[in-house]
């Protein structure tokens, strides 16, 4: 047992319990937090891209010794069948600006720097602690946790759930549901190494200049699911995700469509000659808006992926979970200020600020797209790129066809393959779901 | 019993990647561990403490960053953790290391109690020597007990201790007198998990930081790189052989088998038709 009591004891040392024990201590609290990992980020798996915004807003001059791989200056949106990929691009020379917008990073070694500056900034990590299930008083309130180690328990004043996609302590607890197949996908990714020069010419990249390639299509046969590709400065991450109900369904397997995906004509002279030298499975919240659970209770709250923060059709999750860790940290260190107790009434002010930022506006908006998805996904995710590619396949032959022809060709091949209601009804439904 | 324990910070032996292109070794990003020889060794002398009371320091020689071993050592259980960290320590073989180790032993007996046992692991995994535990006996005159497998006795008041020690063909039982210093084998025990106080402790525990002055030493000339007469000559990555294992058929027999490996290997054919013609 630890004899002191803390304002607050964080879950979990990940990108939201990382943003809401650094807020929090930088304000005076004092912050235990609890780690089931060797070190923060033996456990974190992300693609991944670092949105700048919201740890700038944590900590405005990261930039000066965080570990980033590259500035993204380019963006490809790949709708792809087994042999082709219709392409839009998107590059520019402003993305070159003094403190960019997006920047790929390996988590492991970001991970490591983040949490060096919590402790710097105050709070204490105890590593390869797990938290096994929360304590209560009689009221039924939150005081503190148990650990698997040896006389394990620790108090605090508010403990915070930061423990991630699949987080037991919550669930054991029953503060929120286990998560079902349909709400979580499974994404699986590969570090490939490449010499840095070579990423650069095969790129058409500069210094720290980085690329993105987001796609979907036929590579996930027909599963709901995303693929990518993004450059570092020595590597290269590679890697596909799909709803894990998806994979029951249908029997794929994750490395299968990673295969597949690596050997795609498209894809394969991009990893020409370089090396594996690690592989990562992940579950990522795809549930959104509708399934994000109780946030807040007495003397407990939950941030990042343990509360479904993701943005799945933007694929942002990081940023999220940063964002709630910081807004939760705030609202922590505004009811001490206040001396008003961690209770489920007074801690609905972090539910009152959520609502007030982009993280709820955005998930509200897209709270109806993973129905749609589920309805449509077959479609989307096989027919459709097939249509495009073919369309595109049709329109750039010169063949001596006339041009009308190739037009109405085209349009009777969508026709044939979805009827004119089917084509009419999707893009109602999308349009309806994206709103 | 006032105890210490030397150790050493390593990369992880099992996480060091080879870079594909220059063939040198990826420092950047590779993980450093506790040796793990070193923990057999800690926990041993924990089990000691455990058993008749006192203390065990932890002492490590190293850069700064040696300080994450030192704290992991504390969430084990120890008690102290001093480190020995200094420019002038840079680049030390293992008889400048036994020079530094010793001196910051001494200031550890005159700081906080005599140490009658001091214990080292078998060897590092980076150096293989095993040359400095035997060093520091050498230069402390402590009794040396090294390749030990088990502490059967220790004899406070006829200040003896008497150890299983592995040899070649057996196990020697050895009794002498304390002090002595240990090299622990392998397997012998296994590092316990501290408890959530330890952790607690350690995270926040202020460490014992001596430069080489503060450890009492004069005669810089014998650390680091000057005080170290071995010479790396070459670093290189092992090129790949170009022979592969073959499996084959078990049906065609023994005789398919040697024909095959006489193809490869005339000289064994000919050396086996002398032996048999010899009997």
């Amino acid at each position: 047992m630890i004899e002191e009591k803390f304002d607050a004891i964080v879950v979990g040392a990940g990108a939201s319990g990382n943003a809401c024990a650094y807020t929090m201590a930088k304000l005076g609290l004092k912050v235990l937090q609890l780690e089931r990992g060797e070190y923060p980020g033996s456990k974190n798996v992300q693609g991944a891209i670092l949105y700048a915004d919201a740890l700038e807003k944590i900590i405005p001059d990261f930039r000066d010794d965080a570990p980033l791989e590259r500035h993204i200056v380019e963006q490809r949106q790949w709708t792809m069948t087994d042999s082709a990929h219709v392409g839009m691009h998107f590059r520019s020379e402003e993305f070159n600006e003094d403190r960019p917008n997006r920047y790929t990073i390996v988590r492991a070694q970001f991970d490591k720097w983040f949490s060096r500056k919590v402790r710097e900034a105050g709070v204490t990590l105890l590593c390869e602690t797990t938290v096994t299930e929360l304590l209560r008083n009689n009221s039924g309130a939150v005081i503190g946790v148990r650990t698997d180690r040896a006389d394990g328990v620790a108090f605090a004043n508010i403990v915070v759930l930061a423990e991630g996609v699949n987080g037991l302590v919550g669930q054991r607890a029953g503060l929120r549901d286990v998560v079902t197949p349909e709400s979580v996908a499974l994404a699986v990714k590969e570090m490939h190494f490449l010499p840095r020069e070579v990423i650069e010419e095969r790129f058409n990249l500069k210094g720290n200049e980085g690329v993105v390639i987001e796609a979907m299509g036929t590579i996930t046969k027909g599963m709901t699911g995303t693929a990518f590709l993004y450059t570092n400065a020595e590597s290269i991450s590679v890697g596909i995700g799909c709803l894990v109900s998806d994979f029951q369904g249908t029997g794929q397997t994750p490395y299968g469509l990673l295969e597949a995906f690596k050997n795609h004509p498209s894809i394969k002279s991009l990893l020409a000659g370089s090396e594996c030298k690690e592989y990562a499975a992940h579950l990522i919240p795809e549930g959104g808006y509708k399934a994000i659970p109780q946030l807040y209770g007495d003397g407990w709250l939950v941030v990042g992926d343990a509360g479904q923060f993701v943005n799945a059709v933007h694929r942002e999750g990081s940023n999220l979970a940063m964002t709630t860790g910081r807004i939760a940290g705030e609202t922590i260190a505004w009811l001490k200020v206040r001396r008003d107790a961690a209770t489920a009434a007074n801690l609905s002010e972090y539910q009152r600020r959520l609502d007030a930022s982009f993280v709820m506006k955005d998930l509200k908006k897209y709270k109806n797209i993973p129905d749609f998805l589920h309805k449509s996904g077959a479609h989307l995710f096989g027919l459709y790129p097939r249509l495009i590619a073919q369309a595109a396949q049709t329109w750039f032959r010169v063949d001596g066809k006339d041009k009308r022809a190739k037009e109405s060709e085209i349009i009777k091949s969508f026709t044939r393959s979805r009827s004119l209601s089917g084509l009419l009804g999707d893009a109602f439904k999308l349009a309806r779901a994206w709103r | 019993m006032h105890i210490a324990v030397c150790m050493k910070q390593v990369p992880d032996s099992a996480q060091i990647r080879v870079h594909p292109v220059t063939n040198t070794i990826m420092r950047q990003g590779v993980p450093t561990i506790i040796n793990p020889y070193d923990l057999f060794a800690l926990e041993e002398a924990l089990r000691l403490r455990d058993k008749f009371g006192g203390e065990v320091t932890v002492l490590t020689m190293g850069p700064p960053m040696a300080e994450d071993s030192l704290r992991k050592a504390l969430t084990f259980g120890a008690d102290r953790a001093v480190l020995l960290t200094d420019r002038f320590f840079a680049g030390s073989d293992t008889l400048a290391t036994s020079f530094a180790l010793s001196a910051a032993l001494e200031k550890i007996a005159a700081e906080f109690g005599e140490t009658p046992i001091v214990f080292t692991g078998k060897q590092t995994i980076d150096g293989d020597t095993a040359q400095v535990g035997p060093g520091i006996a050498k230069r402390l005159g402590l009794n040396q007990l090294t390749y030990v497998s088990r502490i059967a006795e220790v004899d406070q008041a006829g200040q003896t201790i008497t150890v299983e020690r592995r040899a070649e063909g057996g196990v020697q039982l050895l009794q002498t007198r304390l002090p002595v210093l240990i090299t622990m084998l392998e397997g012998t025990n296994e590092i316990r998990r501290g408890s959530l106080a330890d952790a607690y402790r350690a995270a926040s525990a202020k460490l014992v930081s001596w430069n080489a002055a503060d450890a009492g030493i004069v005669d810089l000339a014998k650390c680091g790189l000057r005080g170290s007469p071995t010479i790396v000559k070459k670093v290189f990555a092992p090129q790949a052989r170009a022979e592969a294992a073959r499996m084959l058929a078990v049906e065609d027999g023994a005789e398919a088998v040697m024909t095959e490996i006489f193809v490869r290997q005339p000289a064994l054919e000919a050396e086996l038709m002398r032996f048999a013609s010899g009997q």
